[in-house]
């Protein structure tokens, strides 16, 4: 076996060092009965060249040369090639989480950096070292706020992701804290400030929205948080796309912020690994789960960095920890600090205007044909948008897949009264032609029908 | 360092003085010093009611949560709020720093508390030596 | 010039080298510096302004500005001030830091499943369900259980996915049940993730031998036990001779063995959970199987089960048609629901069967064999000189603890400081709780004899100074690029971010 650094004379020499006539006395524990005694019925051991061919062929079938419209939560961005070529050097891929803080200082120093530009850009005043997922760390900032408001009733939008939603309502309920929903006004596709004015009690411990949110919209933040402080209940914004956060004013009224990062330049993996990350007003700071590096100095004087404030973690608190979570995306959350440096401050704004311009202009395109509707127009969006046919999806995305282009995702399997209603995404990678080409397909359907 | 034979003490290390109805409550030497250099200290707010033998905080060393423990029932008249900025203190002289103020509901339960000759012997067993 | 006589000594396999000073990303940045192209817009712009409104952002955030050799340079130096699996030896107990094969990478970034949408339809997405699908099988057949769940992102997320299968399956019996039982030896994750899941946490002591005490668990079983938390091999690497026994206790109450699987790669091939009587149990793809720590992520933690949790499983559920073409169920009424958004970290699943693959039968075997092995060899060499707690056989890892070097007031986490400067990561310092001043070795099949030789003679080097001049471990390290850190200033007050 090619990975295993042991020829056979060595393998029997360390048992006879040992004192071990056969490997299999070393297993005797383990009850004769319990013993796997034939092969296990795994492939074969294959070559590194037949390895790739099966991938190759795997992802061929992947069907690789459509374009698409998909967005609702992955987005697909331009990578820059050198976050690949950092991210692979061995020393960040092969190191573990940085409990030596002494050899370890690369990782913690890039997780520094991280922390500080999602701070900047979420307007935070701390962000933490990243968490599994935007899913997942929504259900954690809900859970943060309980604990900060020692209340134990959330209010969520239903603008929030669907499977956001999913995630969460797994996590509360299972601990019988109560959750409700509120919903959106129809022309605007924003939170229905009325009906969250009603929802929300003295015994409210959080707002959670989205935004921009799951159809593209941006929500009125100042007026949420107005409604969600009244009664001393924290604002949690979701954030599933970062990249909006270079033209979106960021949600400064709000107490915790829980973000997707996936955007800054990680690959859609059909969803995963991503990158979600927690940030939150200082106050709150020791209700945050997660790691968190922090900056100190050696015995010499020097600046080092150490993961800090771990006795809010579950590997020292155990029962009693703000989470169960133990890793973090640390990886990812290089690729997304990598992507932030390349981008910069001037090349963020740059690269979320032009995600704006594809995004008006496919819409407007779209819409101008008959039997085309653009739903929500009143509010203000980022780079999605929700279009109504007269026609079922199911038949124009067929006419689309035969041109090669994958069409928006349908919104009725999780709100059933948006019928024939779908969601589109334009980023910067989404060329004018295949916009041009995907809406002379849907009016020449309609034109047919 | 001396255990102060005016104030009584608790199996989980807290010790507590009284003036009248109200009771001073920290931690004693024993516990700062296996507890090592104090991070963080948690405690509740005025007001708040405390039970004896239950949990009214905790406080955190770099790698160790220690929960502490009321010696006495009562409410909370007064917080220790330069330990937020100066936990260290509790370090420096533990038997001078005091954490919370607790008004009395049961004044009984002083005589339940451990005696400073006690206490020692407490966690003289405690250490072994 | 005065000239002085620079000392250049090799200690173990290390001698100092240079590492080059670099600061903050902010401290270098300056207005201007671009490292980013775009092409030209091919659509009209848009009056951001007008377009956003109130929601339009004013200032921008505030993202350092470097060309790109100023990044890679970055990001290089960052890197090289890191220890890591390739520059040798890091034998972490229960972290499992073996070799991350290359391979792996690279299969994972093969356009067609590195591009994949989540939501792109079923049939475009057939080459990553055959992937996932085969894997599914792959670790069904290695752990011997009936069905599985690849969505959990991480171990601690892996358990808090089977303790609620054990949940779910419970209330379908009438009654969730209120407490979890959890070994004083095993990971912290166990009880935070019995708490998330609305458990009391009830501890088992260990017995003599470190293992389960079979009364005392016969003891603390009843009607209200959801079930037992069970790390197989134990933390201390010795296997649970009795579990069939343990296995039996619980089941007669109605109670469910679920298995902490961070010690599979002790079983892998030689025993299957699913015949010892595990209900539930969940592996770390990035211990086991190889995928890369990255740092402290990203990790992935699937969790297999036995037939009667399967309804439960998290939405949606991977099945194949007649036609034998794959697609997502998520019409699963009994399920708890989803646990992570989409499908779970599908990259790391890639990677994973990459790995099988690479193994095959023959591979995974002599991996375990030799990962038993290694660790055998280690406890063989330094028994002498550090204090075996348990004298138990070992398996994958090897616990000793510092009794004889505390002693002289050295602790394992001095030891583990000094390990450093003779090239070595430290091994896990003080765990599990049950021993105390543990210093807990798992070497891996990934190590030659040689890089373990080195190894023992460090440790051993180590022990000596402990007798004869304690203070140089007690300051250690002493190549490092920094000294020891203030971890006391760092949580008095928090600096968790540069600012300008």
């Amino acid at each position: 076996m090619r990975y295993l650094p042991k020829s056979d004379a060595e393998r029997a020499a360390m048992l006879a060092e040992i004192g071990a006539r056969s490997i299999n006395d070393l297993f005797s524990v383990i009850p004769e009965e319990y013993r796997v005694r034939r092969d296990l019925d795994v492939p074969r051991q294959q070559a590194e060249s037949e390895i790739i061919s099966y991938f190759k062929a795997a992802g061929q079938k992947n069907a690789t040369d459509y374009a698409s419209f998909l967005g609702a939560g992955a987005y697909r961005h331009y990578r820059p090639v050198i976050i690949d070529s950092l991210v692979q050097r061995g020393e960040f891929l092969t190191s573990y989480t940085p409990y030596q803080a002494e050899i370890t200082q690369g990782t913690l120093q890039a997780i520094f950096e991280f922390q500080t530009m999602i701070a900047e850009l979420t307007g935070m005043d701390v962000a933490n070292a990243s968490m599994y997922d935007g899913s997942t760390g929504a259900a954690e900032a809900v859970l943060m706020a309980m604990r900060v408001t020692g209340r134990q009733k959330a209010v969520i939008a239903r603008t929030v992701h669907p499977e956001y939603r999913e995630v969460i309502a797994t996590y509360l309920k299972h601990r019988d804290l109560p959750t409700s929903e509120v919903g959106y006004l129809s022309a605007t596709g924003r939170v229905d400030l009325e009906a969250l004015e009603a929802v929300v009690t003295d015994e409210t411990a959080c707002v959670l929205i989205q935004s921009p949110n799951f159809f593209g919209v941006i929500e009125d933040i100042p007026a949420i948080a107005e409604i969600a402080h009244k009664k001393g209940a924290l604002l949690a914004v979701s954030i599933a796309e970062a990249v909006s956060l270079g033209v979106v004013r960021p949600p400064v009224e709000a107490d915790i912020v829980s973000m997707e990062a996936q955007s800054f330049g990680v690959a859609l993996s059909y969803g995963g690994p991503f990158c979600g990350v927690i940030a939150a007003k200082e106050q709150y700071l020791r209700q945050m789960p997660g790691r968190l590096a922090g900056q100190t100095v050696d015995a010499d004087g020097n600046r080092g960095f150490v993961l800090t404030l771990s006795t809010r973690e579950q590997h020292i608190r155990r029962e009693k920890a703000t989470s169960n979570i133990c890793t973090n995306q640390a990886l990812v959350a290089l690729m997304a600090t990598i992507f932030l440096t390349v981008y910069g401050k001037e090349g963020m704004r740059e690269l979320a205007e032009q995600n704006l311009a594809k995004a008006h202009y496919a819409s407007k395109t779209f819409s101008s044909m008959s039997g085309v509707t653009q739903l929500f127009t009143e509010s203000p969006r980022f780079h999605e948008f929700v279009l109504q046919t007269d026609e079922a999806p199911a038949m124009w995305q067929k006419r689309l897949l035969e041109e090669k282009i994958v069409g928006g995702v349908e919104l009725c399997r999780w709100y059933p009264e948006l019928e024939n209603a779908t969601l589109w995404c334009a980023t910067e990678v989404m060329p004018r032609e295949v916009m041009d080409a995907a809406a002379k397909v849907l009016a020449a359907g309609l034109v047919e029908a | 360092m001396a255990y102060p034979t005016n104030y009584r003490y608790t199996k989980e290390h807290e010790w507590i003085v009284l003036d009248g109805k109200i009771g001073t409550i920290g931690i004693t030497d024993y516990a700062q010093n296996s507890l090592g250099d104090i991070v963080y200290v948690d405690a509740p707010k005025v007001g708040d009611g405390v039970t004896a033998n239950q949990t009214f905080g905790s406080v955190e060393s770099v790698k160790a949560v220690s929960d502490l423990f009321s010696p006495v029932t009562g409410t909370v008249t007064e917080v220790n709020e330069t330990l937020k900025n100066e936990p260290d203190k509790i370090n420096a002289a533990p038997h001078e720093t005091w954490i919370i103020k607790v008004e009395l509901s049961d004044p009984a339960e002083w005589d339940g508390l451990l005696e400073a000759a006690a206490y020692e012997a407490f966690i003289a067993e405690e250490t072994g030596s | 010039m005065a000239t002085e006589t620079i000392e250049r000594k090799t200690l173990g396999k290390v001698r100092p080298h240079q590492t080059q000073n670099e600061g903050l990303v902010f401290e270098k940045s300056s207005p201007g510096k671009k490292a980013y192209k775009l092409p030209p817009l091919d659509v009209p712009a848009v009056d951001v302004a007008s377009a956003l409104g109130a929601a339009h952002r004013q200032e921008p955030a505030a993202l350092p500005e470097l060309s790109e050799i100023e990044i890679i340079r970055h990001f290089t130096r960052l890197s090289t001030w890191n220890y890591a699996i390739d520059l040798g030896m890091y034998p972490l107990g229960s972290c499992t830091m073996k070799y991350n094969p290359r391979v792996n990478e690279f299969v994972a970034r093969i356009e067609g499943l590195a591009e994949a949408h989540p939501y792109r339809p079923e049939a475009q997405a057939q080459g990553i369900l055959e992937v996932i699908d085969l894997l599914q099988k792959c670790l069904i057949e290695i752990t011997g259980m009936d069905t599985i769940t690849l969505q959990p992102a991480a171990g601690a997320h892996g358990e808090f996915t089977g303790i609620l299968l054990a949940r779910a399956w419970h209330e379908s019996q009438g009654n969730p049940r209120k407490k979890i039982l959890i070994p004083d030896s095993a990971h912290g994750t166990n009880p935070a993730t019995a708490a998330i899941c609305g458990y009391q946490v009830e501890n088992l002591k260990s017995n003599a031998e470190g293992g389960i005490d079979l009364e005392a668990l016969e003891r603390q079983v009843d009607e209200e036990t959801a079930a037992l938390m069970l790390t197989n091999p134990s933390t201390i690497g010795v296997f649970e001779s009795q579990i069939h026994r343990i296995a039996d206790i619980l089941h007669a109450k109605g109670a469910l063995l679920y298995m902490d699987g961070a010690n599979m790669n002790a079983l892998v091939g030689k025993a299957r959970p699913g015949d010892f009587g595990v209900d539930v149990m969940h592996l770390n793809l990035h211990k086991t199987f190889s995928t890369p720590h990255g740092g402290g992520g990203p990790g992935s933690g699937p969790v297999a089960c036995k037939k009667f949790l399967e309804p439960f499983l998290p939405t949606p559920v991977l099945y194949t048609k007649e036609d034998g073409t794959k697609h997502w169920d998520y019409n699963r009424p009994q399920s708890v629901g989803r646990v992570r958004a989409f499908y779970g970290n599908t990259g790391m699943f890639i990677r994973a069967l990459a790995y099988i693959l690479a193994n095959g039968p023959d591979g995974l075997r002599q991996t375990t064999e030799d990962a038993v092995l290694n660790a055998n060899y280690v406890r063989k060499k330094l028994e002498d000189l550090y204090e075996l707690p348990y004298k138990t056989p070992s398996m994958h890892e090897v616990v000793f603890s510092d009794k004889r070097q505390a002693a002289k007031g050295i602790k394992t986490g001095d030891i583990a400081k000094r390990l450093i400067d003779y090239g070595f990561h430290p091994y896990t310092v003080s765990f599990p709780l049950i021993v105390p001043g543990a210093l807990m070795i798992e070497p891996t099949e990934s190590e030659s004899r040689e890089e373990l030789d080195l190894f023992i003679d460090a440790m051993r080097s180590i022990a000596k100074e402990v007798e004869e001049s304690p203070e140089l471990v007690k300051s250690a390290p002493h190549s490092t690029r920094v000294s020891r850190l203030d971890e006391v200033t760092a949580a008095r007050k928090p600096v968790l971010r540069w600012r300008a």
